[in-house]
């Protein structure tokens, strides 16, 4: 069952954040999510998440971009209109292929590129017009927040997150139409 | 760390070199036992194994005609000198035909070429580690100080290296550069080359060697006092050697692009005279940098196999094998630069160049494309498999041997030409070079602890985490 009510830890020092997480992670509790004003290093491998996919489909964007240019010059250049333009070979795919890489080589970076990049959009849910999901301004600037799902404990977690050096601790029913 | 050099890598380089000796000896002997005498013969009999395979070439398309075409055009260019005068030539030597003088320069060329392709390759592996160490100073890098004795090590075969390679060049003198023979310069001489003529102003035996010996002098003394810094900083109680290594070491940078691109032009494009290319040096440079890299992997991964270099952590290995990557990237960008600027426009004294090594050379010069790009790039895109050694020390076997190929195919195609093989002299010339190099290289790493304890940026490259 979702639960209804979070805490929200606030701090102000990214190193006390980062052992804050480590000891909520070592009493067993759950994150549900840390917000924070920059790139925290180490805060993904403290947190335990997974790591990223992202590397492996850019390797397979790229392979479709390499196709397509591949597939795209061979019709054009050699199947369909093989013409003699300036004594350039066009006899077979491979005998013109130096004039063809250049094209081979951006298409691959642009396909790699772009599709990574919308894949990344989509998987964080990034779009325009798209409602901010900040449960507090300030962790734009220079406050972290930890927010952490209560389940009948709020007690001994607002005690735990105390001695974490959180400056702020509130208690928050969650607004599932936030998302 | 202390290490020394134990006595089965001694032994192992000694007999490396024994071995390489036998090989190289053969090699002359083999060449010099064809002769003006019994290459009638040797050629006669030659034609015949190869009859029948040139007449089931013969049925070649459209495309294979031009091939053809641009070959003879090839020779004769390559040639244009003797061609030039082909009257002279045949009543000077009497009873041998063109051909025959021409196959028997070949075969004649093959052992010099060998022992200067490997003396070469070893000794810009060498250079290579010398820039890179230079960069990792004057850049002021954090994470590679761990790695510095290991580097210093292989760059104390530049000088001994360097100094093999202008003896090979001395004694092989025009089975190597053909600028230096006879009578190239003089109008009337039988040799006379109206393009090497022209060039001889850079092109000649003093000029060569000055420069050599200026290059060489720089590099050496260079590293003579980077190594001598580096030693004393160890016991220093303040950074001043670290600040004069700084500041030789972007010194010598600004020396060695310049002299790195005339050398390149000397010891390696000078075998083609009457061919150039504008960016050979930076092509030249991005092979002898790879190699470099991939060495300070290879040594690097051993040593620590060893238990001699606790200090080096998976990150610093994944940071040379990036390199490893890059460089590699970087030199494919360069040689495909080359080729296909030159195979574009298709200009008939640039591209001959291609056409002998595509015509002859199409295994080594192809498969070096496959080894030095395609495979690095497959391997060693993933970034776990960057920090596991064994994964980095077979990417580098191969880098290394492709490589190794690469300046195969600068030099061979110049002097043997079509007569080219991988056997005995070539084998025995990388033996030889490979042990001397091996001892000098871990001789050298045993002269100093392996730890650059006085650098001040040690604990930072002791703690560097990727």
């Amino acid at each position: 069952m979702e639960a209804s009510k979070v805490i929200h830890a606030i701090y102000t020092d990214d190193e006390v954040l980062m052992s804050a997480v480590k000891k909520v992670k070592s009493e067993k509790h759950h994150i549900e999510e840390i917000y924070t004003p920059f790139p925290v290093h180490g805060l993904d491998k403290a947190m335990g998440l997974a790591p990223t996919r992202i590397a492996i489909t850019s390797f397979l964007y790229g392979c479709v971009g390499l196709t397509v240019a591949i597939v795209m010059m061979n019709f054009i250049m050699i199947k369909d209109w093989p013409q003699d333009i300036g004594g350039k070979p066009s006899f077979s795919y491979l005998e013109n292929m130096p004039a063809f890489v250049p094209i081979m080589f951006e298409l691959t970076v642009f396909f790699a590129a772009h599709l990574m990049v919308i894949t990344f959009y989509l998987r964080s849910r990034m779009w325009p017009f798209k409602k901010a999901e900040n449960p507090d301004p300030r962790t734009t600037d220079d406050h972290f927040l930890m927010e952490i799902a209560i389940h009948d404990n709020e007690s001994e977690l607002t005690s735990l997150l105390q001695e974490t050096g959180a400056v702020e601790i509130n208690i928050v029913d969650k607004d599932e139409d936030a998302h | 760390m202390e290490y020394k050099i134990s006595n089965r890598l001694r032994l192992a380089a000694i007999i490396m070199v024994v071995l390489g000796l036998l090989g190289v000896g053969y090699g002359f002997m083999d060449a010099h036992s064809v002769t003006e005498d019994n290459i009638s013969e040797i050629l006669a009999a030659e034609h015949d194994a190869h009859g029948g395979g040139h007449a089931t070439e013969g049925h070649g398309s459209a495309g294979h005609g031009n091939d053809h075409a641009k070959t003879s055009h090839d020779n004769s260019h390559g040639e244009s000198a003797s061609h030039a005068e082909e009257g002279h030539g045949e009543s000077a030597h009497g009873s041998l035909t063109e051909h025959e003088e021409h196959a028997l320069h070949q075969i004649h060329n093959r052992p010099y070429a060998a022992l200067y392709v490997a003396a070469f390759f070893f000794f810009m592996i060498a250079l290579g580690v010398l820039a890179f160490y230079a960069i990792q100073y004057a850049a002021q890098a954090g994470w590679s100080p761990v790695l510095f004795r290991v580097m210093e090590g292989i760059t104390s075969y530049v000088l001994p290296g360097g100094i093999i390679v202008l003896l090979i060049a001395f004694f092989a003198d025009s089975h190597l550069f053909v600028w230096l023979k006879d009578g190239v310069t003089d109008v009337n001489s039988e040799n006379y080359d109206y393009l090497v003529a022209g060039k001889s102003s850079w092109l000649n035996k003093t000029g060569f060697f000055i420069r050599g010996a200026i290059f060489l002098g720089g590099w050496a003394l260079y590293r003579h006092f980077s190594r001598k810094f580096s030693i004393a900083q160890d016991s220093a109680d303040d950074n001043r050697n670290f600040k004069k290594n700084f500041r030789i070491s972007a010194a010598f940078l600004v020396f060695y692009i310049y002299t790195e691109s005339m050398m390149s032009w000397d010891w390696i494009m000078s075998v083609d005279p009457h061919w150039f290319s504008t960016l050979f040096g930076w092509y030249v440079f991005a092979s002898m940098f790879v190699s470099g890299i991939t060495v300070i992997a290879m040594i690097t991964i051993y040593l620590k196999s060893k238990g001699l270099l606790e200090f080096v952590n998976d990150s610093h290995i994944h940071d040379l094998a990036k390199f490893m990557f890059g460089i590699s990237i970087f030199w494919t960008y360069l040689w495909f630069s080359q080729f296909m600027l030159i195979w574009y426009s298709n200009i008939p004294e640039e591209v001959t160049y291609f056409v002998t090594r595509i015509e002859h050379y199409k295994l080594p010069f192809f498969g070096m494309l496959a080894m030095n790009f395609i495979f690095p790039l497959l391997v060693l895109m993933n970034s776990d498999y960057k920090r596991i050694p064994w994964f980095v020390v077979m990417a580098g076997i191969i880098i290394l041997c492709g490589h190794y190929l690469d300046v195969f195919n600068m030099i061979m195609p110049a002097t043997v030409v079509e007569r080219w093989s991988i056997g005995i002299p070539e084998i025995g010339s990388i033996l030889l070079f490979g042990g001397l190099f091996l001892f000098i290289v871990f001789t050298a790493l045993g002269k100093a602890p392996l730890l650059a304890k006085g650098n001040p940026f040690m604990k930072e490259s002791k703690h560097f985490h990727y």
